[in-house]
């Protein structure tokens, strides 16, 4: 079983996020691997312990920063850290990035034979959830997102869904790219011996010639979209905070038909 | 004259208002026309449609559209023409779009909370990194394709109404790699879904379990009955109640927590609603940060008292 996950650099949740001249900010220090790739990357671990056999490839697409994504990564047991880093990646929208991510999975697909990709169900900072998507129709492989029960036989991959209206099972011929939500699994915490193990694996760091992509096919110049203007929101003006002393619902039930809420 | 097209959701055969609400802003983008995937609408439903704008619903009678590249195919057929086509923003609707701007070079923003036409193009504000910033991104490519979300436009009538003449499309659905085993379907609490609700309340932990008054508090205000992420866990409260960052993004008029802290990932999921109330027995909940009216207290004392009182003035 040989199995790509996708991980992405992200800004993390608690820290205060920004955009600089329309851009995310994006610092080392308060930066971490998506935490929602934390169950892709368990995904793949377990199916792989399960087959008794195989290789797992962490992937981010990402600045110089990005490589903390995959060392996370390889701090859970995964077996390769790649990393695309190039100037010409920034400003990508998501078909740009779809693009980079298939070329250095089909870079990998062609030494040998990948059976899946999993990727996260959405990345905490841009949550388009449309890059699983985007990923599997570059590639022309078999979609399967939002899986929250993934299993693999007879080559083919079968996920549930839950969507708002139904619960659905879906299966596909691999290969596939799955995208798996935070109610698959529970991600492992990083052993110590995989810690220190972690800080020496080599990265292999690709650029886009390295994977042959032209670089006015990523990044901002070929992005569909362009960020205007980002600004950040006033906090709530005028907020009230009772204590109950025995009349603090009647407050509240004034407050919302004063705000002709109720 | 831009021509946009409106992917309309449909259930049991009525029009949802987030389609109402897609078609009122396609409005002040261009000629909105209706896109409906499945058995012809009513003529009640075309009415209706044309009431808000629509001059054209094109029909494409597919059986089944579950699988995202089927419902592409299907939406790119009836929006040839389109230069803005405009869905409502959910996880299923996000793979279609996807899948359609992957054939058609289409820009795409989703999670919008409006658009505008701005120099001839198309301009969508987001709010992001959990409603603490404001976001306006144009779109460049000369298709434009906007996910917006339910609640963040008013619904209302066209002054002049659309013609809302149906038009059948056929189209060749691809051959997919995917096959759906099994589909169950969810059952729908009465009322309107989470995502839609003009008025959502939510319990967490801090009810026990117990969504008695939660959705007796729900109901007398019209809303629907939100839950966080612990209280799904324990399977006090199906997974489609789940308010958050991975379950549903919610923006209606009034948000009410009740014994939910205001983690980071369940903010990210309510945190541009309107008005914003919390009940919490501590007083340090990261919830009462964001809350318009916090009411430090015990939510079993605090709600029967309020639903007490509304009856009460409602009464006089
Ligand atoms: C606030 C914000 C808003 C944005 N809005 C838009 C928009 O409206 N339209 C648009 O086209 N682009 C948009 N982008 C750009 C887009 O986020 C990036 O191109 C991104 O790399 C892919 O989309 P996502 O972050 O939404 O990923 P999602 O689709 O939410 O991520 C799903 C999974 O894909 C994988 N993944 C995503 N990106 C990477 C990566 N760089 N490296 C490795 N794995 C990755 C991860 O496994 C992740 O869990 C936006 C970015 C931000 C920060
Ligand atoms: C990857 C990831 C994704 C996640 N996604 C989501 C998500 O989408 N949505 C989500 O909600 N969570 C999500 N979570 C979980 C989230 O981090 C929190 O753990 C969760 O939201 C906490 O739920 P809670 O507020 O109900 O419980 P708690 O944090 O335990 O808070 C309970 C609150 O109830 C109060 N309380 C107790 N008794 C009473 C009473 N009688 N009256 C009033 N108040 C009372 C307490 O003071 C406390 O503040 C996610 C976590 C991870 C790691």
């Amino acid at each position: 079983m040989r199995i790509l996950v996708t991980v992405k650099h992200t800004p993390d949740l608690q820290s205060q996020r920004s955009f600089t001249d329309g851009r995310v900010t994006r610092t080392a220090e308060d930066g971490t691997m998506n935490e929602l790739d934390e169950y892709a990357v368990e995904a793949a671990l377990q199916l792989v312990e399960a087959a008794g056999e195989g290789e797992v490839y962490a992937l981010t697409v990402g600045g110089p920063d990005a490589v903390a994504a995959v060392r996370k990564a390889l701090q859970l047991g995964v077996h390769h850290a790649l990393h695309v880093s190039d100037e010409a990646v920034g400003g990508s929208d998501v078909f740009g990035t779809a693009k980079v991510i298939a070329a250095a999975v089909n870079k990998i697909h062609g030494e040998a034979p990948l059976d899946l990709v999993i990727t996260g169900m959405a990345a905490l900072d841009g949550l388009t959830s449309m890059l699983p998507t985007a990923l599997a129709a570059e590639l022309d492989w078999s979609q399967l997102t939002l899986a929250s029960a993934l299993s693999v036989a007879d080559g083919e991959a079968t996920i549930e869904r839950h969507l708002a209206d139904a619960h659905e099972t879906v299966s596909a011929p691999l290969p596939a790219v799955v995208s798996v939500t935070d109610e698959l699994n529970k991600p492992r915490f990083p052993n110590f011996k995989l810690i220190m193990a972690a800080r020496k694996a080599p990265v292999t760091v690709w650029t886009l010639e390295d994977l042959g992509v032209n670089a006015a096919d990523a990044g901002a110049g070929a992005s569909r979209t362009t960020v205007v203007d980002a600004s950040e929101r006033p906090p709530r003006a005028d907020r009230v905070k009772v204590t109950d002393t025995g009349d603090a619902g009647t407050q509240l039930a004034d407050f919302l038909i004063e705000k002709g809420l109720a | 004259m831009t021509t946009v097209a409106v992917l309309i959701d449909h259930r049991d055969g009525a029009v949802t208002r987030p389609s109402l609400e897609a078609l009122t802003l396609a409005r002040s983008l261009g000629t909105p026309v209706a896109v409906w995937l499945g058995e012809s609408p009513s003529a009640d439903a075309a009415a209706q449609l044309g009431e808000y704008g629509a001059t054209e619903v094109r029909v494409v009678d597919v059986a089944d559209a579950r699988l995202a590249a089927s419902a592409a195919a299907a939406l790119g057929a009836a929006s040839d023409d389109a230069d803005v086509i405009v869905v409502i923003s959910t996880f299923v609707t996000k793979e279609i779009v996807t899948r359609l701007a992957m054939t058609t070079g289409a820009g795409v923003v989703v999670d919008a909370a409006g658009a505008e036409i701005v120099d001839g193009k198309v301009e969508a504000l987001q709010t992001v990194f959990a409603a603490t910033w404001n976001v306006r991104t144009r779109i460049d490519a000369d298709k434009a394709i906007i996910g917006v979300r339910p609640n963040t436009t008013q619904a209302t009538p066209a002054d002049s109404a659309g013609a809302g003449t149906i038009i059948d499309v056929s189209v060749d659905l691809p051959e997919t790699r995917e096959r759906v085993v099994s589909v169950a379907p969810v059952e729908q609490s009465d009322g309107t879904p989470l995502a839609e609700a003009p008025v959502v309340v939510s319990g967490g932990r801090g009810t026990g379990g117990d969504y008695t008054l939660v959705s007796e508090l729900a109901d007398l205000l019209g809303g629907a009955v939100g839950a966080s992420r612990d209280a799904t866990d324990e399977g006090w409260i199906s997974h489609e109640h789940m308010v958050g960052q991975t379950g549903t993004t919610v923006t209606p008029a009034l948000y009410v927590a009740c014994g939910i802290s205001g983690a980071v990932h369940h903010r990210g999921g309510m945190q541009a609603s309107g008005t914003i109330v919390a009940i919490n027995m501590d007083p340090d909940a990261p919830i009462f940060e964001i809350a318009d009216f916090g009411v430090v207290g015990s939510l079993f004392d605090v709600i029967p008292q309020t639903i007490e009182r509304i009856k009460e003035r409602r009464g006089a």
